[in-house]
């Protein structure tokens, strides 16, 4: 079959190409907007219907966690091998990891403006994601403010993994060590309730990994991008120089 | 945990007065509405997947074109 060509002359099999990851993605996604609102759940006081945010509050951190692990493993890389090209997917997924965790932070405020009665209670699961958000902040501040791009490349792969250190203990570690009104915190690890769901977890796991490789999706665009970008400005140089 | 369910249902009980169980939506599903809820979730999430699926179609145009050498 001759291959059609578009007006730049790329054939349109190498444009449409999708990977079956994406494809994955996209049903995954679809199945928890779906199966999420109209598969059974368990009907527990307080949260009723809310219960459901969990197919998308929770797999935001799920995201978070493993953006920010992609990140930390990149940075690692890019020491014990400095190059521009680890440096850009470190930066990339830490910045889509920073997205799902204000999504992670706003949706819970919602969540719990319900279910606890204010946005913010003060909870250690809350004040803890907060302040882990807050060092991944600082990591961009960090960035943000060197010039010289190897410097900035290696200093803020060594904040990067210090500030995947201190977000672990943060959300996963103090909020069970204390009294918190979260589920899975306050001493029990999991979902408690809702794990021992088994309607409830045909919705959860799947969503939480169409949540996760829409993550990489986005971070793996921003990544192509930021490579384009790169090669643009060095044969930008060439010509002028 | 357990003080935390144990307060939670007690707040269930004054919250829903006499009702024997935890309020569901089951009248907005018996009438059928859900599926409004559905269907406007399904929408966007289609659009900003179009949408991540443009983008991804242009940047795999422009490495074609930095990478074959074509005119800029």
């Amino acid at each position: 079959m001759a291959k059609l060509k578009n007006p730049r002359g790329l054939e349109d099999s190498q444009v449409m190409k999708m990977s079956y990851w994406k494809i994955l993605s996209i049903l995954l996604l679809v199945y928890t907007v779906t199966g999420g609102f109209l598969m059974e759940v368990p009907r527990l006081a307080i949260v009723n219907e809310t219960i459901r945010s969990l197919y998308f509050h929770v797999p935001m951190w799920f995201g978070m966690v493993v953006m920010f692990l992609t990140s930390t493993l990149y940075a690692v890389r890019y020491l014990k091998k400095p190059g521009a090209y680890f440096d850009i997917i470190s930066v990339e997924f830490a910045n889509t990891g920073l997205i799902f965790g204000f999504l992670g932070i706003v949706t819970g405020m919602i969540w719990a403006n319900y279910t606890w009665g204010t946005p913010w209670h003060g909870d250690p699961k809350q004040n803890g994601a907060a302040v882990a958000l807050l060092i991944y902040c600082a990591y961009f501040v960090l960035r943000g403010s060197l010039e010289n791009s190897e410097q900035r490349a290696r200093l803020s792969a060594v904040y990067n993994i210090f500030a995947f250190a201190a977000m672990i203990p943060l959300i996963f570690i103090i909020p069970r060590l204390t009294s918190s009104m979260h589920p899975g915190s306050g001493g029990n690890p999991g979902f408690n309730t809702y794990d021992l769901d088994r309607n409830m977890r045909m919705v959860f796991y799947p969503a939480v990994i169409g949540w996760i490789l829409l993550g990489v999706w986005i971070a793996t665009v921003r990544i192509r991008l930021r490579n384009i970008e790169d090669k643009i400005l060095e044969l930008e140089y060439e010509k002028n120089h | 945990m357990k003080r935390i369910i144990s307060i939670a249902a007690s707040l269930g009980i004054t919250f829903t007065g006499y009702a024997q169980e935890p309020e569901m939506a089951d009248g907005m599903r018996s009438e059928g509405k859900i599926y409004v809820v559905v269907a406007i979730l399904a929408v966007i999430l289609f659009g900003l997947v179009a949408y991540l699926i443009s983008i991804d179609r242009k940047v795999t145009k422009l490495e074609q074109r930095l990478n074959d050498g074509k005119p800029r």
